[in-house]
């Protein structure tokens, strides 16, 4: 059954506190009440009743709002980094390594990465402001008191949106990426685009693509869930908006880096 | 299971006669900030009651700890005759499901239209409706606060007043036996906040709800009131009519009143 009572964090207790103590203590205890949120999150995740029509129109909106985005950027960066890695490739005369090279360093590493920051730049800056200023207004409140359990209603389905809609849109951006390099060989050269697929394909494996795909699951989840986080348990108060939109994507894209960065040691472990 | 008590626990609404909320030494306190420090209150069926006193005496605390927004650190609270502390959840959201709580600030849903803000709470909490009760219910609320025209529109698009009522109709809409009103008419044109204030006296005399309104307006508590009560460092200082305390022997009190 629903529960009306949460586990609220008294912050504004807490942060007359932080403001105190040193910076060290301070990122303590952050960590702690984001891992307690997302505990909280995960118990409150497989509980029935599932707000399945607000997953759904939160799916929709997340993906809706950033594909064009994700899109452009992901044209762009296939397409410089072809041009800019040409010459390079050229002095060791390995120029025809140039669609190869590229396509990895896309589907590995830059394809994901930066669709995440843009993600967390739009996305989860949005959710924070959003349940932010939800928060100010007592719009959490109302909710509680209309018979929602809100984390549910909000939290969770934005942060499973966010979860599902992220990899999604790295497929994308890594497709539109290669086109944009294939763009960019043609600029200087004269390669079908059958070759061109020909050679990517030759070159990657299953352990290019396996990893790069899965961490996108994580990169999603810390995104919506730092957005909500920071959205939830903002400072009552205007100026509480416009901090938890900013540090959502402060510390969701610190957040993005790091988790690469694990990704990365785990995946080599494996190979070789 | 939850039918079952909501069933048992409406039939005792309808039987109740004698007080419908009490609350017995009342206290809550944030850190060392000791907000309520012992409030008795009770309200009677059919009954409005006032409550005033300074900003931030706790007032809105008050009427959060009755709905479980804000928790009491000690005291009793029994609302249809039930300590609210011996039920278990289901009950619990059974019984709150009869109290309605109009937030100071309104709490309008802004990614909602003027019809989805009405809806949410009848299809959160009424779960077996069907669409065409539910529009019927929604044209229904509109009218009884005068809103009718502004259906589809946003609560950007509304003026003060306006997202006043629209709160005022959302928490009408399930015609709960309590209301508890933050403030209902505050940063309100003397003749809006009028208007306001008649619609609670209209909502009292039409649904019999027993109701606690807080407020700074005294013309709104001259209209409304059956009983006001005054909060003063965490207790109940004074109680009484507005005419008895209008002429009250204590300054402070009658300078509410002027
Ligand atoms: N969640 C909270 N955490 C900490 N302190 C709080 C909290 N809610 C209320 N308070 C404190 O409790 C006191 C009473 O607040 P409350 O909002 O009930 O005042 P009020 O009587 O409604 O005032 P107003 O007439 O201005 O609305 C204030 O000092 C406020 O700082
Ligand atoms: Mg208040």
């Amino acid at each position: 059954m629903k529960k009306i009572t949460l586990p609220k964090l008294q912050n504004e207790n807490l942060d007359e506190e932080i403001v105190k103590d040193s910076v060290f203590k301070k990122f303590f205890l952050e960590v702690y009440s984001l891992t307690i949120f997302t505990l909280h999150f995960f118990r409150e995740v497989f509980k029935p009743p599932y707000e399945f029509n607000e997953l759904m129109k939160q799916t929709f909106l997340i993906g809706y709002k950033s594909f064009p985005l994700v899109i452009i950027t992901g044209f762009i960066i296939g397409l410089v980094l072809t041009i800019q890695s040409r010459p390079t490739l050229a002095n060791f005369g390995a120029e025809s390594w140039l669609p190869a090279m590229v396509a990895v360093s896309i589907i590995r590493e830059i394809g994901p990465v930066i669709t995440s920051l843009i993600f967390a730049g739009k996305v989860g800056s949005g959710i924070g402001a959003e349940l932010a200023s939800m928060n100010v207004t007592q719009q959490i409140d109302a909710m509680q008191v209309s018979d929602t359990n809100p984390f549910k209603y909000l939290v969770v389905t934005r942060v499973v949106a966010a979860t599902f809609m992220l990899p999604v849109l790295v497929v994308f951006a890594d497709m539109v990426g290669l086109l944009g390099s294939f763009v960019g060989v043609n600029l200087k050269g004269d390669v079908s685009l059958h070759l061109f697929f020909a050679q990517i394909f030759q070159s990657l494996d299953f352990n290019d693509l396996f990893p790069a795909f899965i961490k996108t699951f994580f990169f999603g989840f810390a995104i919506g869930l730092i957005g909500s986080y920071k959205g939830y348990y903002s400072n009552k108060g205007t100026e509480g908006v416009g901090k938890a939109a900013n540090s959502s994507v402060v510390f969701a894209s610190l957040m993005v880096f790091i988790i690469d960065m694990i990704a990365v040691q785990i995946t080599s472990l494996y190979q070789n | 299971m939850s039918t079952q008590v909501q069933k048992n626990i409406v039939s005792e609404i309808e039987d109740q006669t004698g007080p419908v909320l009490v609350m017995e030494h009342l206290k809550k306190s944030f850190g060392n900030n000791h907000v309520l420090r012992d409030i008795n209150l009770v309200i009677n069926k059919g009954e409005n009651v006032v409550v005033l006193g300074k900003s931030g005496t706790g007032k809105s605390v008050l009427i959060k700890c009755i709905v479980g927004l804000d928790e009491p650190d000690d005291g009793k609270l029994f609302i249809f005759g039930q300590d609210i502390s011996e039920l278990d959840e289901d009950e619990l959201i059974d019984i709150r499901r009869k109290i309605g709580f109009l937030f100071q600030s309104g709490a309008l849903y802004d990614s909602m239209t003027v019809r989805e803000n009405l809806e949410f709470p009848l299809r959160r909490q009424l779960h077996s409706i069907s669409k065409d009760e539910i529009f019927s219910l929604v044209k229904e609320a509109l009218k009884n606060v005068g809103l009718d025209e502004a259906i589809d529109k946003t609560p950007s698009e509304l003026s003060g007043g306006m997202r006043k009522r629209l709160g005022l109709a959302r928490t009408l809409i399930l015609k709960p036996s309590i209301m508890l009103y933050d403030e209902p008419t505050t940063g309100l044109d003397p003749i809006t906040s009028k208007e306001i204030s008649k619609l609670i006296l209209k909502v009292q005399e039409k649904y019999n709800t027993s109701s606690i309104i807080i407020t700074h307006d005294i013309d709104c508590a001259k209209i409304t009131a059956n009983r006001i009560i005054v909060i003063k460092e965490g207790i109940c200082a004074a109680e009484g009519t507005y005419s008895e305390l209008e002429k009250s022997e204590d300054p402070w009190i009658r300078s509410f009143f002027e």
